[in-house]
């Protein structure tokens, strides 16, 4: 990865947690695993998945999936950076009048599918990709992934049959922030080694760093990994990443912060200031 | 389309006419398994997995094909409830659910296997159709249409041998009159309209004046068809291999508040219970459901009425 690839990104990810962290308050958002998130999507959007504000009517362009769909946030932050939506209309969060909520859904140009009940997009992300293989298409289908997620009996089920119709051209990504809502993976129903269960359903699985943007570049530019298995990337991240005081901390899963605590988290951000979070932030749903 | 007289050959037909319909079972052959070797790899068996394969569904309905599903009643939609209402309900994705075995047609399987809710989860899904065919000719005749529409279809598969002879064209929110009487009106869907048939038949032998309504089509519901036999005819009897709470019973509760009338509504349903599993003649005995046993239930009420 050049240089200017690498700040570019950089730049572009510094941002869309700025609009994360706008939209953490007025009825909050799911700010961890929305920043857990955020380079992952950033990177994706910026040149590697073939899908822009103006191909969306291609048949043969590349398709993200939000499964876990927490981590909307951070993907309205990129459409907002890579110009598809306006900056000004994240500040419709909430409001009736538009349908920026907490899940994703298809009112929002370029979101494929709508999410929030978990273990659901890895099947239909199979069913695009198996259109594809029909088709006679080379375009990819990823889907973003929980690891709370995992728990989900119907990701297996998928993981079964995707393997069995050798989807290369399905990737599942999950983001491995080790937390569920609101305890840690490994505290609630332990995942490890869980590398080792994704093979066990015939997958082939990399590991990496979440948010190094060049291990991200070196490992999605190697898919598909195997010529008759489908790909997963477990991306090691951590909750809340970029903000000191929620990093990795069970108690900030939901927050709403007030407008105070905004802009000492925006100060945060930039590494001016650490934030004493008085505001009852976390929301058990 | 005359030709054919079974599910298998319109389905194939259909499927071969136009590349965008896949045929999708989650390791239910019964009425596709000559399809694998003509369909080739738009045949798609899942294994045992509703849910991925509603799913999967969706998503190839989203890239613009028809995905026409099989499975037992219970396991396509309750099994795979939350996927055919999520993923395919909120989308409103033109996927055609097709249900083995709902209703009494569980015979011996056990309350496991019984849908006799079905009709009832289905219709509360937004843009969801549903499609309740009396026997084999009946379907057949339903399947262009309802496979052509661009809405989510749920239907009661029935292949039982055409119990009536002389089927009317099927059109959709539209009711099968098989006969209009001034005393009491029979409204049935499925199979039971055999059994249904004959209880008529001994009606009329008892001097009453019968009419008697084929369904169908659940939702969209035939409201006109059902409005006029509540003005027309003294008793109105729902017959239906469901529970009493959803199905026509409560359809037809719905129609009447909804337009400011009442009408005296007789439901023969199962209420509140699994039925006693057996051979489908003896589920019938048993219930309740024979000819003869459903005419001597109107009877009854009729009795009490006057």
């Amino acid at each position: 990865m050049t240089d200017a690839k690498h700040k570019e990104l950089k730049d572009r990810a510094f941002a869309v947690r700025e609009h994360i962290i706008r939209m953490s308050t007025d009825g909050g958002c799911f700010t961890g695993a929305s920043l857990s998130c955020a380079d992952l999507i950033v990177y994706l959007y910026s040149g590697y998945l073939n899908v822009n504000k103006d191909n969306l009517q291609d048949p043969q362009r590349d398709f993200l999936l939000l499964s876990k769909g927490h981590d909307v946030p951070a993907l309205y932050g990129t459409f907002a950076e890579l110009g598809w939506i306006e900056k000004d209309r994240l500040k419709n969060h909430l409001k009736s009048n538009d349908s920026i909520y907490w899940h994703p859904n298809r009112n929002i140009p370029g979101i494929e599918f709508h999410s929030g009940s978990l273990g659901h997009l890895p099947a239909v992300g199979l069913g695009i990709a198996m259109d594809n293989k029909l088709k006679g298409y080379n375009n990819k289908v990823v889907v973003i992934t929980g690891d709370g997620e995992l728990d989900e009996g119907s990701v297996w089920e998928t993981l079964h049959v995707a393997s069995a119709y050798k989807m290369n051209n399905l990737t599942i990504v999950v983001d491995r922030n080790h937390f569920q809502a609101n305890v840690k993976t490994e505290d609630l129903i332990p995942l490890e080694p869980l590398a080792d269960k994704f093979e066990a359903f015939g997958c082939v699985v990399k590991r990496i760093d979440g948010h190094d943007f060049a291990a991200l570049e070196e490992t999605f530019t190697q898919l598909p990994f195997h010529a008759e298995k489908p790909s997963v990337i477990i991306a090691d991240t951590v909750r809340g990443k970029g903000l000191p005081s929620i990093e990795a901390r069970a108690d900030r899963w939901f927050c709403n912060f007030n407008a105070e605590e905004v802009e000492s988290l925006m100060k945060e951000l930039h590494g001016a200031a650490t934030t004493t979070l008085t505001s009852e932030t976390l929301t058990v749903r | 389309m005359s030709t054919m007289t079974t599910y298998q050959e319109v389905i194939k037909h259909t499927a071969l006419s136009d590349e965008k319909y896949i045929v999708m079972t989650a390791e239910n052959r019964a009425v596709v398994k000559e399809l694998p070797p003509v369909l080739g790899n738009r045949f798609i068996d899942t294994g045992i997995t509703e849910q991925t394969m509603i799913g999967m569904a969706a998503g190839l309905a989203l890239r613009g094909r028809t995905p026409i599903c099989h499975a037992l009643a219970p396991f396509l939609i309750y099994r795979a409830y939350e996927f055919v209402r999520t993923d395919v309900g909120i989308a409103h994705l033109p996927v055609k659910l097709s249900a083995w075995i709902a209703g009494f047609l569980s015979d011996g399987n056990g309350p496991t296997h019984q849908a006799i809710e079905d009709v009832a989860l289905m219709r509360t899904i937004p843009g969801m159709t549903v499609f309740c065919p009396s026997d084999h000719a009946d379907m057949v005749a339903m399947l262009p249409e309802i496979w052509a529409s661009p809405d989510p279809v749920y239907l009661r598969v029935n292949v039982r041998p055409d119990v009536y002879g002389k089927h009317t064209p099927f059109k959709t929110g539209v009711a099968e009159v098989i006969s209009e009487g001034t005393d009491v009106t029979l409204l049935t869907y499925g199979m039971l309209l055999e059994e249904t048939l004959k209880a008529a038949e001994i009606l009329k032998n008892q001097g009453l004046s019968v009419g008697l309504l084929n369904m169908r089509s659940l939702k969209p519901v035939d409201e006109k068809a059902i409005l006029k036999v509540a003005a027309t005819s003294k008793l109105v009897v729902t017959v239906e291999d469901h529970f009493l709470t959803g199905g026509l019973y409560s359809i037809v509760a719905e129609v009447l508040l909804k337009n400011r009338t009442i009408a005296n509504v007789l439901p023969i349903s199962l209420n509140e219970k699994w039925f006693k599993p057996g051979l489908l003649s003896e589920v019938l005995a048993y219930e309740g459901f024979t000819g003869p046993q459903i005419a001597e239930r109107v009877q009854k009420h009729v009795a009490v009425e006057v």
